[in-house]
């Protein structure tokens, strides 16, 4: 039973990586695939490490994969925010695109 | 269990070409950061997938270290593509004839 859980969060988990990595290569600016890159990738690779937690049931990698999966949702706001900032600094933005745009004004 | 696992794995190839793709074809530098984190992140996941179906523990630690090199890559990357971040908030827009 437990494993019928791990594999659906295994596919879950390769599922959204492949949402992520598509929505790269479709949309058209950074901004917008900075949305791609952070919020599936992230899940998705959270999704398999639930999985994959589901699988080894021992409490040190448990412990461990509680530790990666708190890295990962404390790293990646912090490196899309400093992407966008740098891509904003160098002025990839295109005004048209935007409704609102704070960093400026 | 092994069957979903290859499935995974077979979807996390179509996703690192994909990243591949973007990363060839990114016109800039920061879109290149970006989806080499993907794409760093997608091999974390498949290293995950293969340690879950082999149930062994050895693999943790580099799952751990490949996420934590993924974000100071981009970061570091991103740091250094926007030059000259000065204590003054000047924006892209009024350095546009110099940048």
């Amino acid at each position: 039973m437990i494993d019928v859980a791990a594999g659906f969060f295994l596919l879950a988990g390769a599922l959204l990586a492949l949402a992520a990595s598509i929505a790269l290569v479709r949309f058209p600016d950074v901004f917008s695939r900075m949305h791609a890159a952070t919020k599936p990738q992230t899940l998705g690779l959270l999704c398999i490490l639930v999985g994959l937690a589901l699988r080894l049931q021992s409490v040190g990698a448990i412990t461990t994969i509680v530790l990666i999966i708190a890295f990962q949702l404390l790293t990646a706001p912090v490196a899309s925010h400093m992407v966008g900032r740098a891509s904003h600094r160098i002025g990839l933005l295109d005004e048209s695109r935007l409704s609102r745009n704070d960093l400026d004004d | 269990m092994t069957t979903v696992g290859i499935v995974c794995i077979a979807l996390l190839a179509v996703t690192g070409t994909l990243c591949l793709i973007r990363i060839v074809r990114g016109p800039t530098t920061l879109d290149r950061t970006v989806a080499t984190d993907v794409f760093i992140a997608a091999s974390a996941g498949a290293i995950g997938i293969e340690a879950a179906i082999g149930r062994h523990t050895t693999t943790l630690p580099i799952i751990m270290t490949l996420s934590l090199v993924g974000f100071l890559g981009s970061v570091s990357i991103a740091r250094f593509a926007a030059r000259d971040d000065g204590p003054s908030q000047r924006t892209a827009r009024d350095r546009k004839g110099r940048s």
